[in-house]
């Protein structure tokens, strides 16, 4: 492959949201040529036809085997393809997995060439869990919130607290009984229920 | 032993039976082992996580452990097997419209797979002279039983499984589907699916694979070589504890069908996982049923015991088709790969389980195999890669 020829780069991920988030960052760095696969059906013929250099695919996608069928049925593709790492790259297979992702790159492609695709797509993956991580924890926040506030209204109303004494009161609670906030006030909510 | 968690990846099918009860019954625990397993997606994931490390063993196709020892379609990793997790297993199913094509060019006994064969190279010509589509098969993985199980039999039959049909790697969840909406005519593919595909009316199970060849094995246990000779005696505690499964489950049948059925392990229904142990499969949603006593083979007649003779075998169809070399240092390490030794090991002093197929195989065509001369038996075969 001349040294100034485009590397064509498929995406295969079901999530638009890590797809759209490694195509960003494969264009910033200049990797004009990326298409996204989100569909899994007739995966093969899809990207036969766009006949990519390098594949890239979620670790968990179940149709990583289907992809393996492309070093078999080379008759179908022009070119063999093989995993980007070689064998004495065990370093960068581990943090692939790691991130969850993996690469299939045509044979014969300079590993110097691929070496930045490979590097700056462990890095999304990685951005991306950050990212999903986030935002579990920002929707259990959110869950907590609502409880500790559904409990400082019953403290409110049964014991004629203000805002403020209700939500000391479960603070100092879960202090000394050592357990989270949101525990306190979810057992306040239980029992005032069972209470009704 | 080791309070350490073993971590074994699975795929849910039938046959990760005996890790699944080695771990849910506690034979395992009784060995001092804590098995923590992990339910995967893909071979391919199964294969990489185990190469490096994530996994110490795994539920793997016996031909993907013996790809991984020889370096073929991804790095090398040498891989060993010291206890087969089961023998046979799959079965082929067809579309509807398949298999009454099949049916109006059967000559013999749909349950002779010479028979079928033919009738497959005669629906194959009449599709070429009307211009049709060839026909599609679906399997599981290239270095997998099903592909080597379905290639063995159309090309008894003088149908080249490269040139006269396609043959599609599917995750096997997706296989029901395919057939379903016509995306391939048939497939090879372990338990649950062919029963899946039976119940829904969409599909018909033409052969169960140990009509092809009476054993072969299917999924092993497998382990890093490196971490086998690092873990003797852990490695030993977990043969033990998958022999004591296996036993269990084949005198526990509905027990075990219990086990598998929950939702994180196979979770399929229990009523379809015990059809599959008992070899009694429904082959046609109007009831018909056939029966093997050898369908599926989780530690009777001297399965688990690791048999180099069927690396051979797998090492050979590997050549066959085009994905390997013949060579005599590539032979030693695929028969290397299965590790009846360790079996013996772990297990102590052991009457050799005897079986009485001759050659260890049983293929319903050819001759008996022969793995000390693989160019010679292969010789035999008028369909084989050219490449190769």
């Amino acid at each position: 492959m001349p040294a100034d020829a485009v590397v064509k780069i498929v995406i295969v991920d079901e999530s638009p949201i890590r797809a759209a988030i490694l195509q960003e960052g494969l264009r910033e760095a200049g990797f004009t040529a990326v298409e996204h696969i989100s569909e899994m059906h007739n995966l093969l013929a899809r990207i036969y036809a766009i006949d990519p250099d390098v594949v890239v695919i979620d670790l968990e996608n179940p149709s990583r085997d289907v992809l393996e069928q492309m070093f078999q049925v080379s008759r179908a593709v022009r070119r063999p393809i093989a995993m980007f790492v070689d064998q004495s790259d065990a370093a960068s297979i581990q943090a692939s997995v790691d991130a969850g992702v993996s690469a299939y790159v045509v044979d014969g492609l300079k590993k110097e060439r691929i070496k930045p695709v490979i590097d700056l797509c462990i890095s999304r993956f990685n951005a991306f869990a950050r990212l999903q991580d986030e935002l579990e924890r920002t929707k259990s926040a959110l869950e907590e919130r609502k409880v500790i506030d559904r409990a400082k209204g019953i403290l409110m109303k049964v014991k004629s607290l203000t805002e403020d004494e209700a939500y000391v009161l479960m603070r100092s609670t879960a202090m000394r009984e050592k357990k989270k906030i949101a525990d306190i006030a979810q057992s306040i909510i239980t029992a005032a229920e069972m209470l009704k | 032993m080791t309070d350490q968690p073993l971590r074994i990846g699975f795929i849910p099918l039938i046959d990760a039976a005996a890790l699944i009860v080695a771990a849910d019954k506690g034979f395992a625990a009784e060995e001092g082992l804590n098995l923590v397993l992990h339910r995967e997606v893909s071979w391919s994931n199964v294969r990489d996580k185990l190469n490096i490390g994530l996994f110490d063993a795994a539920h793997l196709l016996a031909p993907v452990a013996i790809a991984s020892s020889l370096g073929l379609g991804h790095i090398k990793v040498p891989i060993v097997a010291p206890f087969t997790l089961g023998v046979n297993g799959n079965a082929i199913s067809v579309s509807p419209a398949l298999h009454d094509a099949l049916m109006a060019q059967l000559a013999g006994d749909p349950a002779d797979p010479m028979a079928t064969a033919k009738a497959l190279a005669a629906v194959v010509a009449a599709r070429r002279r009307e211009g049709r589509e060839p026909l599609t098969f679906g399997m599981t993985f290239p270095f997998s039983t099903h592909n080597y199980q379905l290639r063995f039999w159309m090309a008894a039959g003088g149908v080249d499984p490269d040139e006269d049909v396609r043959l599609v790697v599917l995750p096997p969840p997706y296989m029901v589907d395919s057939l379903a909406n016509g995306h391939v005519d048939a497939f090879c593919v372990g338990a649950p699916w062919n029963s899946v595909a039976v119940d829904l009316g969409i599909g018909r199970i033409l052969h169960f694979v140990s009509e092809i060849l009476v054993r072969a094995a299917e999924k092993v246990l497998a382990v890093r070589e490196a971490w086998a000779d690092e873990h003797p005696d852990t490695l030993a505690a977990l043969v033990r504890a998958c022999h004591r499964a296996a036993m269990f489950i084949e005198d526990n049948r509905g027990e075990a069908a219990d086990i598998l059925a929950r939702p994180d392990r196979v979770g399929v229904a229990a009523e379809v996982i015990l059809r599959t142990l008992d070899g009694r499969l429904k082959i046609a949603r109007d009831g018909a049923v056939r029966s093997s006593e050898r369908y599926l083979l989780v530690g009777r007649e001297g399965a688990a015991r690791p048999d180099p003779v069927q690396a051979a075998w797998l090492y050979a169809q590997m050549v066959r088709w085009g994905q390997a070399k013949l060579s005599a240092d590539a032979l030693a390490t695929a028969k290397a790969v299965f590790r009846p030794d360790l079996y013996d090991r772990a297990l102590g002093t052991i009457a050799k389980p005897s079986h009485t197929v001759a050659d260890g195989i049983g293929a319903f065509t050819g001759p008996l195999f022969d793995p000390a001369d693989i160019e010679g038996h292969l010789a035999a075969f008028a369909i084989r890669h050219r490449a190769g």
